[in-house]
């Protein structure tokens, strides 16, 4: 009986909080409600028993990508009133669309609860042998290791492209560059001149 | 004991509003990044109510990598976010055609 209460209070929260998403007339509050529905969908994976993905949902989600998405909604100033013009020119297309979208989808659930490989199927029960992170690592390191090594690679050409795409170099900034600094000789900095008396020196 | 139905639905509902968000903000890529976030989240509970219900935690693994790629799409969209806002002062979308010639 909890569990289903706690299934049905999750499940609208999430939804409820997609919707509040995409209707914000504040990106700020869009963020915030962003990561509700994060918060809510990890209480979902709590539930079915995927508490490591819950955690990491948590963790990538709610500490890094919408931390991400606020600094940049923040840092940038934009006008949004300006954007939020012609907000209904594609409401009746998206409608459409976004309803055929879902009919779809519930139809083809329905099939597959039905009659497909999920049929009857009941949920993992929990073992108290083997946690779930170790059913993850066990599989994880073993047959999808070299997976987890190009989703590290994926990670680092994403995090190099980030930087690469945001580096800006000011044309009128000194900075120290070491090779110059280092390749520096005594004779090309400086002239050793023997003046004589009463002369001085011409440029 | 909740239904696999019940799982399917959330994760349905939510991939729809994520579609019906980048309809209604089509200006907005700020908006546009987020709806495409929610899409993936609902890709991932459905790759994990699966994983659950037919007892096989390559689901939660898939999960797992479709995090690790939305994570990379989030930073590099908002880099390419930022530098566009620099060389246009503003980030509608609608008129992003320098390309075009």
């Amino acid at each position: 009986m909890l569990t289903q209460i706690a299934f049905y209070v999750m499940a609208a929260v999430t939804c409820l909080s997609g919707v509040a998403v995409i209707t914000q007339r504040n990106p700020v509050h869009s963020v915030l409600f962003l990561i509700l529905a994060f918060f809510s969908a990890a209480g979902l994976f709590v539930l079915m028993g995927a508490e490591f993905l819950a955690m990491l949902l948590v963790v990538v989600y709610v500490g890094a990508v919408a931390v991400l998405f606020l600094f940049v909604v923040m840092m940038l100033d934009v006008d949004f009133a300006k954007l939020r013009q012609g907000f209904t020119n594609y409401l009746p297309i998206g409608i459409v669309v976004g309803l055929v979208l879902l009919f779809e989808m519930v139809l083809i659930s329905l099939k597959v609860v039905a009659n497909g490989a999920a049929a009857g199927a009941t949920p993992q029960a929990f073992t108290a042998t083997e946690s779930n992170i170790k059913t993850i690592g066990h599989v994880l390191y073993t047959d999808y290791a070299y997976l987890f090594e190009a989703a590290g690679f994926v990670l680092l050409v994403a995090m190099v492209g980030a930087i690469v795409l945001t580096l800006r170099h000011r044309p009128h900034v000194k900075r120290q560059d070491i090779f110059t600094q280092v390749t520096r000789r005594r004779k090309d900095a400086v002239d050793v001149i023997s003046v004589k008396t009463g002369e001085g020196i011409e440029e | 004991m909740i239904e696999l139905s019940h799982y399917l639905a959330v994760s349905a509902i939510l991939f729809t509003i994520g579609v019906f968000g980048i309809f209604l903000n089509r200006r907005n890529v700020i908006i546009i990044l987020m709806s495409i976030e929610l899409i993936l989240l609902a890709v991932n509970i459905n790759f994990v109510a699966f994983s659950v219900y037919l007892h096989n935690v390559l689901g939660q693994i898939m999960a797992m990598f479709v995090l690790t790629v939305a994570a990379a799409e989030a930073a590099v969209g908002l880099a390419i976010l930022v530098t566009f806002f620099r060389n246009r002062g503003d980030i509608e979308v609608d008129d992003a055609s320098m390309m075009k010639g």
